[in-house]
């Protein structure tokens, strides 16, 4: 797993952004950057190379399926691996966030184990 | 109230705790609470909308969110601020998250609003609606907290 990456963690939640940033630091990533919903987190893609996207579902202006859609329309952005962990994970979301094209999906609560687990899956 | 609705909730507490923070919870007995008066120091509060209306209300003594915090970041949390109402308002997502998934099992589907939370002494929980106020008080090695569920009539 290339750890050298840059990852955006997005969650309006600042408590999941450090707990992720975190878990992230311990598996070897330096190269961080959070945003606190989508509109921001889209900002920072359109500013800047981002090469995986970990966000949360449920969030104020632009939820994280909106980012995730935005994400895939986007010629840049369009493969990029996008991790969605969030608490909502009621079957019809599921099946929302894979036909939009996510790559993985993590259920709050988690484990370091479970976010390694997945990363390793994505970023093979 | 549908006791169905209930123990979703005292199920994703423990794992929610557990998990995120590592600490062992223990449920104590459920019972009506009469007065809108929080149990503790800071309550994150969640309204439900879907099969009924409702919210969940959950209130932790102070000396026991310290400790979740703390072991949810790695580092020593000393005080009551900013930081710890926003983890409050994670875990009661968190919460509420893993009882609607249980909730959907049996036919019941949910959504959630997004949390707030309420911190200081004496104060109150608005449930938003005016059905029983179901407590369920909660016991670990760092202290104590209650979760709320009020469903509609």
């Amino acid at each position: 797993m290339d750890t050298s990456i840059k990852v955006l963690i997005v969650d309006d939640f600042a408590t999941m952004r450090r707990i992720l940033k975190n878990i992230l630091k311990q598996l070897g990533f330096r190269n961080l950057v959070e945003a606190d919903d989508g509109t921001s987190a889209w900002e920072i893609l359109e500013g800047q190379t981002i090469d995986l996207i970990i966000s949360d579902w449920n969030m104020p202006k632009m939820t994280g399926l909106e980012l995730l859609k935005k994400v895939r329309a986007s010629d840049t952005y369009k493969k990029t691996p996008f991790l969605m962990v969030t608490a909502e994970a009621q079957k019809q979301n599921v099946i929302e966030a894979v036909q939009a094209g996510v790559s993985n999906y993590v259920v709050k609560p988690f484990t370091a184990e479970a976010i390694s687990d997945k990363l390793e899956k994505i970023l093979r | 109230m549908d006791v169905r609705l209930i123990n979703p909730f005292i199920n994703s507490t423990i794992n929610v705790l557990e998990t995120m923070a590592f600490i062992t919870v223990n449920a104590g007995k459920p019972y009506v609470k009469t007065d809108n008066l929080a149990t503790g120091d800071v309550s994150g509060v969640l309204g439900l909308t879907g099969v009924a209306n409702g919210t969940i209300a959950v209130t932790f003594e102070k000396e026991c969110i310290l400790k979740v915090v703390s072991n949810m970041f790695g580092e020593t949390m000393s005080e009551l601020n900013h930081e710890i109402a926003d983890a409050v308002g994670e875990l009661t997502n968190m919460i509420s998250g893993q009882a609607r998934r249980e909730l959907e099992e049996i036919g019941k589907v949910f959504k959630a609003a997004i949390p707030s939370v309420v911190m200081g002494n004496n104060h109150s929980i608005v449930h938003y609606t005016d059905g029983p106020k179901i407590a369920i008080p909660f016991s670990t090695n760092a202290g104590e907290f209650t979760i709320e569920v009020c469903f509609e009539r």
